[in-house]
């Protein structure tokens, strides 16, 4: 006791007790906010797989099918493009892969099910603008896709180039084949 | 008279009116030896509301939805009356925000107008930077055009850039897989509400914070030593009239500069208003040559020049972070440049030359040379700050006056 009959350490105490309760408060009232920022029910579940029907893709043909909202490539290779995979090898900064995002039965040489398909998220491993699919084949240009946005290069299997801002492979989303010609893309399957 | 005199003590009374009125501008002594660098505070502060007068009544128009966004814009341009001239002067608002605030920024460094004791001043006006871009980021997706998308598209990617949490961030700022109407409404009441909300604050505590120092001046030199018998500065003169007089000047010059822009350049050539914008997002189609809108570019060319995904980012932020950092940076006593060395002459000159080039890179498409260029005006840019610390501690100056001059 002081001697102007005030308990400094009462007082102290009760002023801590106090913030602290009220700290929490603000905190646990913070994250029904801080929450409403994620994702709703509807993007999710507009976020569910999708299929689609490939029977009438030519060979060296692409379609773009939404999924996510995210474009998502679907590409058959001829046999020009798949030879080319093994080819461009020395240029390419991740050849098995390893740092890039895919399912487990896509993580092979053609990162594909079934080496004639790619399905590849169409979206630039930098900063999220979606590459251009360049399939001719010319002197300096081994064939893949070309982000416009700050010049990433990607061969025939998605897998980047060195020396490019992207920092890893295209990411290849869960998929498998429901039947001969139907992808269904966002849903795992077995290899 | 009495009549204004009782008025006017009924409120003093009440309310300190009178008391702000002279605090803040009839008795507010400035230094009397204001240049032509002093306008863009004032016109800092007028850019504001004009922003926030057409942007409320852009409000009245705008639709924040994905599927209508587009087309209440166009809707705006052409059906609403006079609706083409609200949304000229709020897009050659954004631009005119930072060209005065550049150039006030400018005045801070060749008057060494951060340096003690205004260090806070310094530190708020950084902040009302800072809400700026973010302001003026967000405004740029409501059009939703393609660039709007494709550049929010990559800036919140750079997000991405942060380790572990990255993508998670990414995915809560836009609040669905892809830059979506969540995204668009989101920033929409960020844009109207929350920033300009922030901003004005920012600007109180600001001008507060400015009228507790006192202002700076060309020759850098404190008013507040040499005062006369009442107190007041013998080289300061009250801001009212004088100076809210002399700003009416630079209100009507800017104000015809900004109106040859409103009614005969709304779109600058692609630097105000970017053409890819004039097309509607296409979630599934990047535009060819991806810019940010001049404001960005020399932080966006940072981020170009350096060629790890992370290192670029942090390059980018970086380049803001040390202008926080300035006046400590700054270990010198003279303020202004004008009693400073040679060497802080040539470190300033750099530093001008750098932001201008850079903010040249970053608008048209990279090359490797380009790139190389880049990079060299980033250290360049760099440069100035720990150039700057390294020569402000035996800095060969010359003397500086105990008074204003001129």
């Amino acid at each position: 006791m002081s001697s102007d009959g005030i308990d400094n350490s009462r007082r102290r105490f009760l002023t801590a007790a106090t913030t602290v309760v009220g700290g929490a408060g603000v905190v646990a009232v913070a994250v029904p906010f801080l929450a409403s920022w994620n994702p709703s029910a509807r993007a999710k579940s507009a976020g569910a797989p999708v299929e689609a029907n490939i029977g009438k893709l030519e060979a060296g043909q692409q379609i773009i099918v939404k999924w996510q909202g995210k474009p998502v490539w679907i590409v058959r290779r001829d046999e020009e493009a798949l030879a080319s995979l093994k080819k461009i090898e020395p240029e390419l900064s991740d050849i098995m892969s390893d740092e890039s995002i895919q399912p487990a039965y896509a993580k092979n040489e053609h990162r594909s099910i079934k080496p004639e398909y790619l399905v590849v998220v169409g979206i630039c491993t930098h900063l999220g603008c979606s590459p251009t699919y360049r399939p001719e084949i010319t002197a300096d240009w081994m064939g893949g896709f070309f982000c416009p946005c700050h010049g990433s290069k990607f061969d025939f299997a998605g897998r980047v180039f060195k020396g490019v801002p992207a920092p890893t492979n295209l990411v290849i989303p869960p998929h498998k084949f429901v039947a001969e010609n139907v992808v269904l893309i966002g849903e795992d399957g077995e290899a | 008279m009495s009549k204004e005199n009782n008025l006017m003590g009924w409120i003093d009374a009440r309310f300190p009116l009178t008391k702000m009125w002279e605090d803040h501008l009839s008795k507010y002594y400035a230094p009397k030896n204001f240049n032509f660098w002093y306008f863009f505070g004032s016109l800092a502060l007028l850019v504001l509301v004009l922003q926030i007068v057409t942007g409320i009544f852009l409000t009245m128009h705008y639709k924040p939805d994905g599927a209508m966004a587009f087309a209440s814009v166009e809707y705006i341009m052409r059906d609403v009356d006079w609706g083409w001239l609200l949304r000229y002067m709020h897009s050659t608002g954004a631009s005119a925000f930072f060209v005065v605030v550049y150039l006030h920024m400018f005045r801070g460094l060749m008057y060494g107008s951060y340096q003690k004791p205004r260090e806070l001043l310094w530190l708020f006006g950084m902040l009302i930077f800072l809400a700026l871009m973010a302001e003026a980021f967000m405004g740029y997706l409501l059009p939703w055009g393609q660039m709007s998308y494709w550049g929010a598209q990559v800036i919140i990617s750079l997000f991405g850039a942060i380790p572990v949490i990255g993508d998670d961030i990414t995915l809560w700022i836009r609040g669905d897989f892809v830059i979506s109407d969540a995204t668009l409404n989101r920033f929409f009441a960020l844009h109207v509400i929350a920033v300009p909300l922030i901003l004005v604050m920012l600007v109180v505590m600001h001008v507060l914070a400015l009228h507790e120092v006192g202002s700076n001046n060309p020759d850098g030199v404190e008013i507040k030593k040499n005062k006369d018998e009442n107190g007041i500065p013998l080289d300061g003169i009250p801001f009212h009239p004088y100076y809210s007089v002399k700003d009416i000047v630079g209100v009507v010059v800017f104000l015809i500069l900004f109106s040859v822009v409103v009614f005969f350049m709304p779109e600058m050539n692609g630097y105000f208003l970017e053409y890819a914008n004039f097309e509607p997002a296409n979630p599934f189609k990047t535009p060819e040559h991806i810019a940010p809108v001049w404001y960005f570019t020399p932080f966006y060319a940072i981020l170009r020049a350096v060629p790890d995904k992370l290192m670029g980012v942090i390059g980018m932020f970086g380049a803001i972070i040390v202008l926080f950092l300035l006046p400590w940076f700054d270990r010198g006593k003279v303020h202004s440049i004008r009693y400073r060395s040679n060497a802080f002459k040539y470190l300033l000159v750099m530093f001008c030359i750098s932001f201008v080039a850079l903010g040249y890179l970053g608008a048209i498409p990279a090359t490797e040379a380009r790139t190389w260029a880049a990079r060299l005006f980033t250290l360049g840019y760099f440069g100035y700050f720990f150039g700057l610390w390294f020569i402000s501690k035996n800095e060969n100056t010359k003397p500086v006056p105990e008074r204003v001059t001129s």
